[in-house]
């Protein structure tokens, strides 16, 4: 039936909206990208010491090329994504072990959709409390013990990043440690372990994999989130290790880039792209194996 | 030959011990995390409260037919007026520094706003009046006690001139603090008191509306497709890892894609909230598809197998059969979609919806901004006041999500069948 015809067309034509979307975002970047290695050179971007992209008025002024190493905006990136997953995976992991093995159904039934709603707080409210809060704190408190304290340090931004994550870590590995089969802590609880013991001797090896998975998925995010590093953690592209440091990220910069006014094939402008680009791909490669794995694991048990 | 039993028997003490321990541990983890909340909310929510009342002066503004031209009153100069009525009040102040200082106890809007009054009742005309004026943020917070005048006077807002001046308008009743609906209905303004999130709200609903017709229609239809008419090759299963990975692309990146395809490509308006909603569309995209196939694998096959049997076509058995019991599913899935599309900020920032705007956008087309947008730039004020503000906007967000997710449990919990 030709009318059959058309909505089973339409119907294929939506769901190809999601691959014209992929499509979409990869062309837009790599056609700007490519315009922006024309003026700045490759090797320049992947392995300069210095971000300061500021572009002249006038060619002949000093530095007017500006500078367009990537390395300390990966470092400010990679420094608060640690720290968020070093507040979120005890966090998140814990809470993951005690919901699905210890907690009964009622608590359970509050308890989960607690920690979701931290989820689904935007995360400008995030950086708000960050920047307003935290960030005071901290350097209050270091201050106090006689460290310096930069107003927009890593280590607030990385805090809040870390507690924001949690849930996604915590639910993910949920589902992962219930699909481990009853088989398996059956048998080791007949064999007299404890329950704690067959936590962490039996259920967690057996599902590493997928946590590991879960925890990608967290530091993916981490890495492309915007508004709480946008807000708490600074402009200062600076090649430290030093949390109570401001730094700044990729997604930090690409906002800075293209806000305000632009003329649009500026390198300044076109590097925004060159940055998105790279997020893209980091991100993607992540979320690739991350899911990879969690499928490959969920399949193991099936 | 080691005895096993003794060994056992030796540690087990031990051992619960190191169970209530590990309990114990996973307990604190979602007491950290549950706390947290608490306190951000709680922090939030206390700083937002400052913003539920302001303060209003009572100034006495002659209206005489002198001042306002009775035919026209629109035309009268009541910055003029505001400041006259002022210098009466306080006669004992001469100096040019210390007028301006007086003048700063009413909000710099405080001229229109007697404008608004008199063009609300024009019997004020002929005679001086008592108008109430918004007052100054500074004033609002020293009345609040939010100012320390303990501190010298060059480091807090407001000198002790003022506060001789505040306590003696107090001492006359001519100061008052009455409920700030201004914030619920009015735009952004550079002046805290006066500032408030409708444009922002309304430029949120717009983008809001727009992603909903976009993403909600091809989210559905590409769900359908997937779960009911795909067939099973490489072409498929490209799709469906395509649609996780777009899952957890980062969102600054769909502001890109926005940036350069939408604005550069298309030509179409910056700052508007059809571009705005034509990014939260492609973002919220794989969220609705990924519930709405969720919900169709929930409907039994038996029912399209029964409709297909009694000769239906395929695509009358999906559209007659499977989707009306799928759809209550699907619609929860839309509404947390759009909960998540309504508290995202930075690809609005890419897109340039973050002007400042003061009027209450007209259309889709008009330059506008977000609420988060707004939240994320009043954030950024040095100004104390703004601090509130931000809060209370927050709040106000809040509130909007939290009710949009209520109405998608209560929806699944009022629809859903099981089988």
């Amino acid at each position: 039936m030709w009318f059959d015809r058309i909505v089973i067309v339409l119907l294929a034509a939506a769901a190809g909206m999601a691959i014209l979307v992929t499509v979409g975002i990869v062309l837009s970047l790599i056609f700007e990208t490519i315009q922006f290695f024309g003026k700045v050179p490759l090797s320049n971007f992947l392995f300069g010491l210095e971000w300061s992209p500021q572009t002249a008025i006038r060619a002949d002024q000093v530095g007017s090329g500006g500078s367009f190493g990537i390395l300390p905006l990966i470092n400010g990136t990679l420094l608060i994504s640690a720290i968020a997953m070093i507040v979120a995976t005890p966090l998140g992991l814990t809470s993951a072990v005690y919901l699905s093995e210890y907690s009964s159904k009622s608590a359970r039934a509050w308890i989960k959709p607690g920690l979701e709603i931290l989820a689904g707080i935007p995360t400008v409210v995030y950086g708000f409390f960050a920047a307003l809060t935290l960030a005071p704190f901290i350097r209050m408190t270091g201050n106090q013990m006689g460290l310096e304290v930069a107003s927009e340090s890593a280590l607030a931004a990385g805090i809040v990043m870390g507690i924001m994550i949690v849930p996604l870590i915590s639910s993910l590995s949920d589902d992962v440690i219930n699909s481990v089969p009853q088989s398996l802590r059956d048998a080791s609880l007949g064999m007299g372990a404890t329950q704690s013991e067959t936590i962490r001797r039996v259920v967690l090896p057996a599902a590493l994999p997928g946590i590991s998975g879960s925890l990608l998925l967290a530091a993916s995010r981490a890495i492309g989130e915007t508004m709480i590093v946008l807000m708490a953690a600074g402009m200062a592209a600076k090649l430290t290790l030093n949390p109570l440091d401001a730094v700044t990220t990729i997604t930090v910069q690409i906002v800075a880039l293209l806000t305000g006014d632009q003329e649009f094939d500026s390198a300044k402008t076109l590097s925004a792209f060159a940055l998105g680009l790279f997020l893209f791909g980091i991100t993607l490669c992540i979320n690739v194996v991350a899911l990879h794995i969690v499928r490959k694991y969920q399949e193991q048990y099936d | 030959m080691i005895d096993l039993t003794k060994k056992a028997g030796f540690g087990l003490a031990g051992r619960h011990r190191a169970e209530k321990r590990f309990k114990w541990v996973g307990r604190s983890a979602i007491a950290i995390s549950l706390m947290f909340l608490a306190l951000m909310v709680g922090s939030i929510t206390l700083t937002a409260s400052g913003t539920l009342r302001q303060t209003q002066i009572a100034v006495q503004v002659d209206l005489g037919a002198e001042n306002v031209d009775p035919t026209d009153p629109a035309s009268a100069s009541y910055g003029r007026l505001v400041k006259s009525g002022l210098r009466d009040m306080f006669p004992d102040v001469t100096s040019r520094r210390e007028k301006k200082a007086l003048y700063n106890l009413v909000s710099p809007e405080g001229s229109f706003e007697a404008a608004k009054l008199v063009a609300k009742d024009p019997d004020l005309l002929g005679s001086t009046q008592t108008l109430w004026l918004t007052a100054s943020d500074d004033l609002d917070l020293y009345l609040r006690g939010k100012i320390d005048i303990t501190l010298p006077q060059n480091q807090r807002q407001i000198s002790d001139k003022e506060v001789v001046w505040i306590n003696a308008l107090q001492a006359n009743n001519q100061l008052r603090r009455v409920a700030n609906w201004n914030f619920l209905t009015g735009g952004d303004s550079r002046e805290p008191e006066i500032a408030g999130i409708l444009s922002a709200l309304v430029g949120s609903l717009y983008s809001l509306a727009v992603c909903f017709a976009l993403s909600f229609p091809i989210g559905i239809g590409a769900a359908i497709y997937l779960e009911e008419f795909a067939p099973a090759n490489r072409l498929s299963d490209l799709i469906e890892v395509n649609i996780n990975n777009l899952a957890a692309v980062p969102s600054i990146v769909f502001g890109l894609l926005g940036l350069s395809i939408f604005l550069g490509y298309m030509g179409l308006p910056r700052s508007s909230p059809l571009v705005g909603g034509m990014v939260l569309a492609l973002m919220t995209l794989p969220t609705i598809i990924i519930a709405a196939r969720a919900a169709l694998r929930s409907v039994p096959p038996s029912f399209k197998e029964a409709a297909l049997a009694l000769g239906a076509s395929p695509v009358q058995a999906v559209f007659h059969h499977v989707f009306p019991v799928a759809m209550p599913g699907m619609l929860t899935g839309a509404i947390i979609g759009m909960a998540q599309a309504l508290g995202e900020t930075a690809p609005l920032l890419m897109i340039g919806m973050v002007a400042f705007i003061v009027d209450i956008p007209d259309s889709i087309l008009e330059p506008a901004t977000a609420l988060p947008v707004q939240i994320f730039l009043w954030a950024d004020s040095p100004e104390r006041a703004f601090t509130e503000k931000t809060a209370a906007a927050i709040i106000v967000l809040l509130i909007f999500l939290i009710s949009m997710n209520l109405i998608a449990i209560l929806l699944r919990r009022k629809l859903e069948t099981r089988f």
